[in-house]
């Protein structure tokens, strides 16, 4: 029994998710392999042999990779997937659109964003919005699985001495082509993996007081800032910034909720936050239910004393 | 163009909190509120921004599931689309088993675009666009926030970790929307009543010779951790100190 873990990367640098990936690769059994695909990746490749645990990098690189288009992307992985019984994604864009493409071209079943590894064929996930979780068995000889991040504690990104293998790349499938990327430039952590982050929601009432009242505070505690959909909708801060169901899931050590009133998509991105604060004016909003610490408050007034005395 | 479709599912209503049944075997979804998946409904708003602006001759609506799916189907004639068809089955239905269906019928139909939502609010799998592009072996583009058709060629912008990203694909394709693709426009009493009047096939899995046959065996369904009780805090001091010298959070 051998895992393969998809690795998630920028060509020059393993991305935090991959590690998570690893770990959950690790609660399985077996051999943990790591594919590197990408253009001019050795860097990457590189990084992913000293990974904890990693006992081999498949390294492809090529043209064809560089932008990670699913039809590449798959063709890639099952030009290596015979060898494995376990192939698995991080739930990111990128994992979730390709490993389905992998897994029907096996004719086998998925299972999406694990969160806990009961067995090598069972599998804990969450459904209807994080609101049940579903124990599954997949019955397929293969399994294909994407790994919810926040689910598994990310193992070492140093300490392994993977021996690392070039394979040839596949071909351009022809079928698709990247065009552009319009990358949401920032200096703060990364949303996924911060240890804390100060989100904001409709009540913040436009992009300037989004920009005026969240981005201080979040300065001064090293936070990611993240937002609602309501927010996003109303052009108060990028789509990339949503937390929620449909947008990123995130179980930072603190998560500050500003005018936010926690609808059932926002708090399946945000509820496996080990602490949460919610300030909103409105005390029957949904989101004291699940806050460890509520403040019934106008936000305009509470952050900047907020900021002033942490 | 000719054709588009679009895969649409029922599902219980968004805004539904769902309760997992005592004995672990489920959520209770009996006589709870059920509406067409929010990202469907987008996927036939698409659709059907796409035939008003000449770029689609027509659109045609599938679902699968139970008899009341027509419900959902019946919904999207009323936002616009031309026909429907329901893959009639009381078994529950995964979404290899659902891309393998929809293949059948992309082979039958001979669509130019298919577009699905990019993922369903019950199961949350996000993975039906994606299988049924392989399967087809058409080219995919996920979580479209912006559609361009021209030249046989759709230009798509996806809704990816750190931003937006642009391809094109060459048609036939698959695109799965995101949330920010369009907004769904409400259909109107006088809508509702010529859906009525719109064909719609009712079908069978095994009539497309699709084994429809779950692979993935759900064991159990349990509820989530609960939370421990929260406190509400009187100012922003007390926060402050709780964060700091209780939670130990800054």
């Amino acid at each position: 029994m051998t895992t393969l873990v998809i690795a998630e990367h920028d060509n020059a640098s393993i991305k935090g998710a991959t590690l998570n990936t690893v770990a959950a690769a690790a609660a399985i059994g077996g051999d943990v392999h790591v594919l590197v695909a990408g253009a001019n990746a050795a860097a990457a490749a590189q990084a992913a042999a000293q990974i904890a645990g990693v006992s081999k990098v498949l390294h492809a690189d090529g043209a064809s990779l560089e932008n990670g288009l699913a039809e590449n992307l798959t063709a890639q992985v099952l030009a290596v997937a015979d060898a494995y019984s376990h192939l698995l994604f991080p739930a990111t864009s990128n994992g979730k659109n390709v490993a389905p493409r992998v897994a029907a071209k096996l004719d086998v079943a998925q299972v999406s964003d694990i969160t806990k590894v009961v067995s090598a064929d069972t599998f804990e996930r969450p459904i209807y919005a994080g609101n049940a979780i579903a124990t599954v068995q997949a019955t397929d000889a293969k399994k294909v699985i994407t790994v919810r991040a926040t689910g598994f504690d990310a193992v070492a990104a140093t300490g392994g001495s993977a021996a690392v293998e070039s394979i040839a790349a596949v071909a351009d499938s022809g079928k698709s082509s990247f065009v552009s990327r319009e990358v949401s430039k920032s200096d703060r952590p990364e949303l996924t993996a911060a240890k804390i982050i100060v989100s904001g929601g409709r009540a913040l009432g436009s992009e300037e007081k989004f920009q005026e009242v969240i981005t201080p505070l979040a300065d001064k505690l090293g936070a990611a800032i993240g937002a609602s959909r309501a927010a996003v909708d109303a052009g108060y801060a990028p789509n990339d910034l949503q937390v929620g169901q449909t947008g990123k899931i995130v179980a930072p050590d603190l998560y500050l909720a500003l005018g936010i009133s926690g609808a059932i998509q926002h708090l399946a991105g945000m509820k496996d936050s080990k602490v949460i604060v919610a300030v909103n004016k409105d005390e029957e909003a949904p989101i004291f239910s699940v806050a460890d610490y509520g403040l019934v408050a106008d936000l305009f007034a509470a952050v900047p004393e907020l900021i002033e005395k942490v | 163009m000719t054709k588009v479709l679009v895969p649409v599912k029922r599902v219980v209503d968004k805004d539904i909190k769902v309760r997992v049944k005592s004995d672990n075997t489920g959520v209770d979804i009996a006589n709870v509120k059920h509406s067409m998946n929010p990202f469907d409904e987008i996927a036939v708003e698409e659709a059907v921004r796409l035939k008003e602006k000449g770029a689609a001759s027509e659109v045609i609506v599938v679902s699968v599931g139970v008899a009341q799916a027509q419900e959902t189907l019946r919904t999207a004639l009323a936002i616009g689309a031309d026909r429907a068809i329901l893959v009639e089955t009381a078994d529950e239905v995964q979404p290899l088993a659902v891309a393998k269906i929809l293949k059948a019928l992309v082979d039958k139909e001979q669509p130019g675009l298919v577009l699905l939502g990019k993922q369903a609010i019950d199961d949350d799998s996000n993975q039906t666009g994606q299988m049924l592009a392989a399967l087809t072996d058409l080219p995919q583009a996920t979580f479209a926030s912006k559609v361009e058709v021209a030249d046989g060629k759709a230009t798509v912008t996806r809704e990816v970790d750190s931003g937006l990203e642009t391809i094109t694909v060459s048609l036939p394709a698959v695109i799965t929307t995101d949330l920010r693709l369009n907004e769904p426009r409400y259909v109107t009493l006088p809508n509702i009543m010529k859906a009525k009047k719109k064909p719609l096939e009712n079908i069978k899995p095994a009539d497309l010779g699709v084994d429809a046959a779950p692979r993935l065996k759900t064991l159990k369904v349990s509820e989530p951790p609960k939370r421990s009780a929260g406190i509400k805090v009187p100012d922003v001091a007390t926060l402050v100190d709780k964060l700091k010298n209780e939670a130990k959070v800054i």
